[in-house]
């Protein structure tokens, strides 16, 4: 049953998959002129010499003389059988050599700033309708305002002012400069911790203050209902009365947000990571796109699709396990 | 019997009141209760008091900048904002404010940039002064701003001056102007895209609605961001900047509609089975005049609201393209383009003034969401 259900929504998902990467080939070949002959313009003028051998492998291997309907049939082909999302001619390698280690820590950000997203907004949700009109409630309900509106990027920018003001520390980065391409080290740890925690703050913000009123509104729609009154009247103590009911409803459709929280958290990562300069694919898909590398930004784009469309999925499945409603063949309400 | 007269005045009175009111209430029309439930949204009525100033300011923003946006003034680099004074060094009192040309001096240990003020060089500020010549929206000549000295070698630099020594309050207002219209065409073509796209799959549903539906879904499954950046770095360099402009609100409302068209979608699912669209049905209205005529101005009101909660999004997507070098370039100055300045914390620890663009940014958009918050309320007034 479950199986069933998680085979019909791979399937579900194949043309959405088919369709997104159609269109990001289409964007990445938008810039008139193709790359290569960029590339080898931008090392011509630098005073390199170019290897007319090497450029008519590159040429050959990645059909870039070809239509491009076949280019993107050879661009699919190499990333689906071979895992070849093609090269980097900005840095000269493959582009799964550039993106390595930044997707993984990209995925480790957003991922922590899921979780504390969640942990965060959960319980403040909660509180903020039980106790609704309260000075609790409004404190939050502003901060949650602030968060949801100001962008991140501006709030990145003055943070590292503040920062840098008060404790003359610049918090760009995610490690302070000693160690920089040091071996990992528990000091390494400790010294990223509070500027790892200042990004996943900035990228969690606004993340948190949109579950916040979410959860809040949840809970304050289950708190009238019927069964919490006849549970009161039957003298259920209120602690265990409001975690064993209400929040258990009200908690289902919040694993549903992880479809628009994953892709919101992805796109703030992308752009908080570039000022706070942290080493994440945003900062790497910038230069790519301002030096019109293309298969790194089209592979950047490609992946990051990827990883929100799966994200949205293991939600589903999630609610499925979650909700004995629908698990059971009913509809979700 | 004076007491009870009284008395029976007073509620009498009372009752008429109620009467009178609720009177006015139930011949009111639906326009007239949302604006009566919008008044008392206090933060609203700020907020669109605000964004009327900062309108007002880009619209006429020749007149109201000091100076124009490029006009540099070379002995005044990085120049902290203005000290703007009433009582001078002597304790005088003036009515009329003036400022202290500043000094230039080098540190002669670690070469930072000191100005202090020279006292003996004193120049008042005044209103409708006459300055740099302009032509004012392209139609004819002038040279009065709205404020100023009269010496044309001392600026007044009320937020400060940038690397170039540019008045930076002239260039946000000049950037305001890009900026704040930027929200209003994109979201002109959001709300049509939107509604349009969203009418058709609400109202024809079946493999219309399908078809749209999967679009939406397909668009909303690549990051916003990541897509923004890499279809303005599409966005050839050497055009020119209206082609800019318009390339960004291109894209800003390409990728913008989804939300919009998801709303008017839901909408019509409903109202499409109500009797008066039947009635235009059997009268044989077009599919095309019932979504126009009859359809979207019954919510209208929700329009509205969702249009005014469109605005900051594509404000903060110009900013955040600019900013990052992707959108508009300088020499044409938007805030995202202003905020570039502010992109280096060694630059931003000895002037802090270059985040000001950000304060205006934030403001917008605050702004936007108080006034859309208190639309959202009025929408719907009979509740």
């Amino acid at each position: 049953m479950l199986l069933g259900f998680i085979l019909k929504r791979i399937i579900q998902l194949l043309p959405l998959l088919f369709a997104v990467s159609i269109i990001i080939f289409t964007v990445i070949q938008l810039p008139p002129g193709d790359y290569l002959t960029t590339y080898i313009q931008a090392l011509e003028l630098s005073g390199i010499e170019v290897d007319a051998a090497m450029v008519q492998t590159l040429t050959r291997e990645y059909g870039l003389d070809r239509p491009a309907h076949e280019q993107y049939f050879i661009w699919m082909r190499n990333i689906l059988f071979e895992g070849d999302f093609g090269r980097s001619f900005q840095w000269n390698q493959p582009v799964t050599e550039v993106i390595g280690e930044r997707l993984m820590m990209t995925i480790i950000i957003s991922f922590v700033s899921l979780i504390v997203v969640w942990v965060i907004a959960i319980p403040i949700g909660i509180y903020s309708a039980i106790r609704q009109h309260s000075l609790f409630d409004y404190v939050f309900s502003f901060i949650g305002f602030i968060g949801m509106t100001v962008p991140g990027f501006l709030i990145a920018l003055v943070s590292i002012y503040l920062i840098f003001v008060t404790t003359g520390v610049a918090f760009t980065g995610l490690f302070s400069t000693e160690f920089i391409g040091a071996p990992w080290s528990w000091a390494k740890f400790i010294d990223m911790l509070p500027r790892a925690g200042l990004a996943i703050f900035i990228i969690g913000m606004a993340g948190t203050a949109g579950l916040i009123r979410q959860m809040r509104a949840l809970m304050l729609d289950e708190l009238r209902k019927q069964y919490v009154v006849t549970a009161r009247a039957k003298g259920v103590a209120e602690n265990k009365l409001i975690l064993k009911y209400p929040v258990r409803i009200a908690i289902n459709p919040m694993i549903s947000t992880i479809g628009w929280l994953l892709p919101s958290l992805i796109s703030g990562e992308a752009l908080v990571s570039i000022i706070l300069n942290l080493p994440t694919m945003g900062p790497l898909m910038l230069r790519s796109l301002l030096a019109q590398d293309m298969f790194l930004a089209g592979s950047f784009l490609l992946i990051v699709s990827v990883l929100t469309v799966v994200g949205t999925l293991i939600s589903d499945i999630l609610l499925t396990v979650v909700d004995p409603r629908i698990r059971f063949g009913g509809v979700a309400s | 019997m004076g007491l009870l007269n009284k008395i029976t005045k007073k509620t009498s009175k009372g009752i008429s009141n109620i009467d009178h009111s609720r009177e006015a209430y139930e011949v009111a029309s639906q326009w007239q209760l949302m604006w009566w439930k919008f008044r008392k949204h206090k933060l609203a009525i700020i907020a669109g008091i605000v964004l009327g100033i900062l309108y007002i300011l880009a619209i006429f923003c020749e007149f109201f900048a000091p100076y124009t946006p490029l006009h540099r003034f070379p002995d005044h680099k990085d120049s902290p904002p203005a000290n703007v004074r009433f009582f001078d060094a002597e304790g005088n009192f003036s009515i009329r404010p003036f400022i202290y040309d500043v000094e230039l001096e080098v540190d002669p240990v670690s070469f930072r940039r000191i100005f202090t003020e020279n006292t003996e060089s004193k120049h008042y500020i005044y209103f409708f002064v006459e300055g740099e010549p302009y032509t004012f929206w392209g139609l004819f000549e002038t040279n009065i701003h709205f404020f100023g000295t009269k010496s044309a070698d001392v600026p007044i630099f009320i937020l400060g001056g940038d690397f170039l020594g540019r008045d930076l309050f002239s260039r946000i207002l000049y950037g305001s102007r890009i900026s704040l219209s930027f929200g209003f065409v994109s979201v002109f073509f959001v709300l049509l895209f939107g509604s349009l796209l969203g009418g058709l799959a609400g109202y024809l549903g079946g493999t219309t609605d399908t078809i749209i539906q999967r679009v939406i879904d397909v668009l909303i499954s690549i990051p916003t961001i990541p897509l923004w950046m890499a279809l303005a770095a599409a966005l050839p360099r050497d055009w020119p900047t209206l082609n800019i402009y318009l390339g960004m609100v291109f894209i800003m409302s390409l990728l913008g509609w989804t939300t919009l068209a998801r709303i008017v979608r839901g909408k019509l699912l409903s109202l499409r089975e109500e009797d008066f669209t039947m009635a235009a049905r059997l009268c044989g209205a077009t599919h095309f005049r019932i979504i126009f005529k009859h359809l979207i101005p019954s919510f209208a009101s929700f329009l509205i609201v969702n249009v005014t909660l469109a605005i900051p999004a594509t404000i903060l997507g110009e900013t955040a393209l600019s900013f990052l070098g992707l959108g508009l370039q300088p020499p044409t100055v938007s805030w995202g383009v202003l905020l570039r300045d502010a992109q280096r914390i060694e630059t931003l620890a000895h002037q802090p003034w270059l985040l000001w663009p950000a304060v205006f940014v934030v403001l917008t958009v605050l702004g936007f969401n108080f006034l859309g918050d208190g639309l959202r309320d009025a929408a719907d007034p009979y509740k």
